[in-house]
């Protein structure tokens, strides 16, 4: 237990340091050199680099754009890449790349496969090993990892622009921001990380699958492929999409404890790195820290009661009389452990990621209540770049909830919070409970779509958890749920959830800002209200609270915790 | 539209800067510096492909240490968990199951002290590796099979007891495909011997 908490702890030390190196160089290298003003070393290294890219895309990178004009750059651009992702899942056949001549996807599939994956979701209804061809897993699925991530990049950087902006309503420009996100950040990232993979023992090759006959007479064929650099990206990006349908868990996708380290401290780092970013570029870092004070305590709760509750092992199981020592092992793997396994599964779902290095299916009924919860919450620093502006829908809630109560009118970073940014707000914010809980309750409606493979409330927290990771946009997936072939109902439901829940909390709060950014500034004066202090951090948890998590509490009962009181109860259904 | 034509222009620009150029230069290193595990870290023995040191693979004879239970029977073109919840019957009834395999088999082991990775199914039902608890209950059994000394085979364990990272982070594991290996090697001289 010791190596397993100290391995814990050691990840967390080396995720915060790098999250604050990355969050200075991130303010500066997503920012264009003339807004800038001062040069900094990355346009010295990228920047003629980028400066053919953008004569060869053929865009004027430092145009200024309204948010209007910012936000039909993003989802024309990204229309245009889902559909030709889509069009070249249904005809992977036919292209190259195929050594395991994998056919084309069924076209339910195929739409919420590119959904998914323009969605930053990775959501995942087929297995990669059979149901990908490697031109698919890097032509298609990565290049949306890559675009998907820098996408959430972009419009981080303009809400942080409109921000501090005063009487402007510039907001930047839409391809120079996504540019600079993949040659000045995901790309180099991923390369090192991709080099530390295959040092680990991560396949790079694009040969087909190895024959082998084993030892002890059996035989079989190992599936492998460009496995190294999809994963890096995978992670940097918080996307989730794994090449093999075990994700995390495979051997060559995760193959030793550093890897796992590597791969659980990669996909938070730059969303712990927006809120600092943010801090420098408004040059308000006191209000940094405390939006990152109030993610750590949710992160940190519901890691810790995570890791407890899964040390202590399947009650059931210690009813029979088995012995759990190193905890409950169903779902994990040996050279992670099960501290890493909590720690991970915590992570990967305050993120966007969605990557598991455990089977969530079978995690006990409290512990799989924590990645549920940071899905429902959706702000423990989240996707790239999306998490942080999705923190700022409940910030500008909580400064409008404080000023109520003291009879001031509501500001934020000196601008005034009004009507119109309280009603984006608010429906931005109650948009992820009703795309969870509204088709959760068609489907139990009907029969023939309760696909669970295990019986009781564990079937019913199964399919709660498939809306709720496409609505977070996460990806993961309680997999005994029969999502895959064969199931356009799901395929389609949850193709739309990923794609509202995706842009409607992308475009609200970049309209949010701009509006901020349009107005003149209020000067700060002794009666305003800090949003700098423990009593700020303590509304905001209180506001996320009962906003965010209080929805739940109806199908939590319903699902994970009826589950745990079966347990104790000795009742096994 | 300009923003439509430019979007067509961006997405090739991306894809081959980013799906090209980058898996490419990914390719051409893993090549490069680490060619046997570029490509899937096999071993081979007496000219053939025995396996992948990282992946698991399926043993059912007594004198080999088994691995864990795997929901997919070891196929490692199919990957895949048990995804069974902790209440549910069919996985309760398997851990019940694979103790009485493990005493079927050999193993001295009950309910009660059976290790537990021994009973349940790994995420990925490719997991490569035991914990020494779980290598520690075969090891009798191995011994008395291969008539060897329990001792040698608990020795033998020990040699490929991989420690915690730095000493300090993480578990312990022990490969299964690595330990089997040896353990024929250990065995082959005596077998010669009787040969002759």
């Amino acid at each position: 237990m010791i190596t397993e908490l100290t391995g814990v702890l050691v990840t967390i030390a080396l995720w915060l340091a790098l999250g604050a190196i990355l969050g200075r160089y991130l303010a500066s290298a997503l920012q264009s050199p003339s807004e800038r003003g001062v040069p900094h070393w990355s346009d010295h290294l990228f920047g003629p680099f980028e400066r053919v890219l953008y004569r060869l895309i053929g865009m004027d990178a430092e145009a200024p754009m309204t948010w209007r004009t910012y936000a039909g750059w993003l989802l024309a651009s990204n229309a245009l890449m889902a559909l030709f992702v889509y069009a070249g899942l249904c005809s992977m056949g036919q292209l190259p790349l195929n050594p395991d001549h994998v056919p084309g996807m069924e076209p339910s599939l195929a739409f919420n496969s590119a959904a998914s994956f323009i969605a930053n979701t990775n959501l995942q209804h087929y297995s990669g090993e059979s149901g990908m061809s490697y031109f698919g897993q890097l032509f298609l699925l990565m290049f949306l990892q890559f675009t998907s991530a820098a996408s959430g990049m972009a419009v981080f950087i303009a809400v942080c622009r409109a921000l501090r902006n005063r009487e402007s309503a510039n907001v930047g420009n839409f391809i120079g921001d996504l540019v600079r996100s993949i040659v000045r950040v995901l790309l180099p990232l991923s390369l090192v990380t991709a080099v530390l993979l295959m040092a680990a023992g991560c396949p790079m090759t694009f040969k087909g699958a190895a024959e082998y006959t084993g030892i002890d007479g059996t035989s079989g064929r190992i599936a492998r492929g460009p496995v190294a650099a999809l994963v890096a990206i995978k992670h940097w990006g918080t996307n989730g999409g794994g090449f093999f349908g075990a994700n995390s868990t495979h051997p060559f996708e995760n193959p030793n404890y550093l890897s796992n380290m590597l791969e659980v401290i990669v996909p938070i780092t730059i969303p712990l790195a927006a809120v600092w970013a943010f801090g420098y570029i408004t040059r308000r870092r006191r209000v940094a820290a405390a939006i990152f004070s109030a993610m750590a305590v949710i992160l940190f709760t519901g890691a810790a009661f995570a890791m407890w509750q899964e040390w202590r092992g399947n009650i059931s199981a210690s009813a029979l009389g088995f012995q759990q020592p190193l905890g409950n092992y169903e779902g994990k793997e040996v050279r992670f452990g099960v501290m890493a396994s909590a720690w991970f599964t915590a992570v990967t779902t305050a993120t966007s990621c969605g990557a598991v290095n455990n089977m969530h299916d079978s995690l006990t009924p409290l512990a799989g209540l924590v990645p549920l919860t940071n899905m429902w919450v959706n702000c423990v620093f989240g996707g790239v770049g999306v998490g942080f502006i999705n923190m700022f829908l409940y910030i500008v809630l909580t400064v409008f909830i404080a000023g109520l109560m003291v009879g001031r009118t509501p500001e934020f970073l000196g601008k005034k919070i009004e009507v119109r940014e309280v009603k984006l707000a608010g429906l931005a914010i109650l948009a992820h409970p009703a795309l969870i809980l509204l088709p959760l309750a068609i489907t139990c409606a009907v029969p023939a779509w309760n696909n669970s493979t295990n019986p009781g409330a564990h079937g019913f927290t199964e399919m709660l958890y498939e809306y709720t990771s496409a609505a977070a946009n996460n990806g993961s997936g309680f997999e005994g749920l029969n999502d895959a072939v064969g199931q356009p109902w799901w395929n389609i439901s949850t193709g739309l959830v990923m794609l509202f829940a995706r842009y409607i909390p992308i475009i609200a709060p970049l309209a949010i800002a701009a509006s901020l950014g349009q107005k003149k500034t209020v000067p700060e004066s002794v009666g305003t209200f800090r949003t700098d202090n423990v009593l700020f951090v303590i509304l905001l948890l209180g506001v996320i609270g009962v906003i965010g998590a209080l929805l739940f509490l109806p199908v939590a009962v319903l699902g994970p915790i009826a589950e745990f009181l079966s347990q104790i109860k000795g009742v096994v259904r | 539209m300009k923003i439509f034509v430019i979007s067509v222009r961006l997405t090739i620009v991306l894809m081959v800067l980013c799906s090209g150029l980058y898996s490419v230069v990914v390719w051409g290193i893993g090549r490069a510096a680490f060619p046997w595990r570029s490509e899937g870290s096999l071993v081979v023995r007496n000219g053939r492909v025995a396996g992948s040191a990282l992946i698991g693979q399926e043993f059912t004879s007594p004198r080999y240490f088994q691995g864990r239970p795997s929901a997919v029977g070891y196929n490692a073109a199919g990957s895949g968990g048990s995804n069974m919840g902790p209440t549910n019957p069919a996985l309760l009834a398997r851990f019940s199951d694979a103790t009485t395999s493990a005493v079927l088999l050999g193993d001295q082991v009950t309910t009660g002290t059976v290790a537990f990775d021994s009973v349940s199914a790994s995420g990925s039902g490719l997991d490569p590796d035991i914990t020494p608890a779980n290598a520690g209950q075969q090891a009798a059994r191995v011994a008395k099979t291969r008539g060897m000394a329990t001792e040698a085979v608990q020795q033998l364990i020990r040699e490929h007891t991989r420690a915690p990272l730095l000493g300090c982070l993480g578990p312990a594991r022990v490969n299964v495909l690595a330990l089997n290996l040896a353990l024929d090697s250990a065995s082959a001289p005596m077998k010669s011997v009787i040969g002759k």
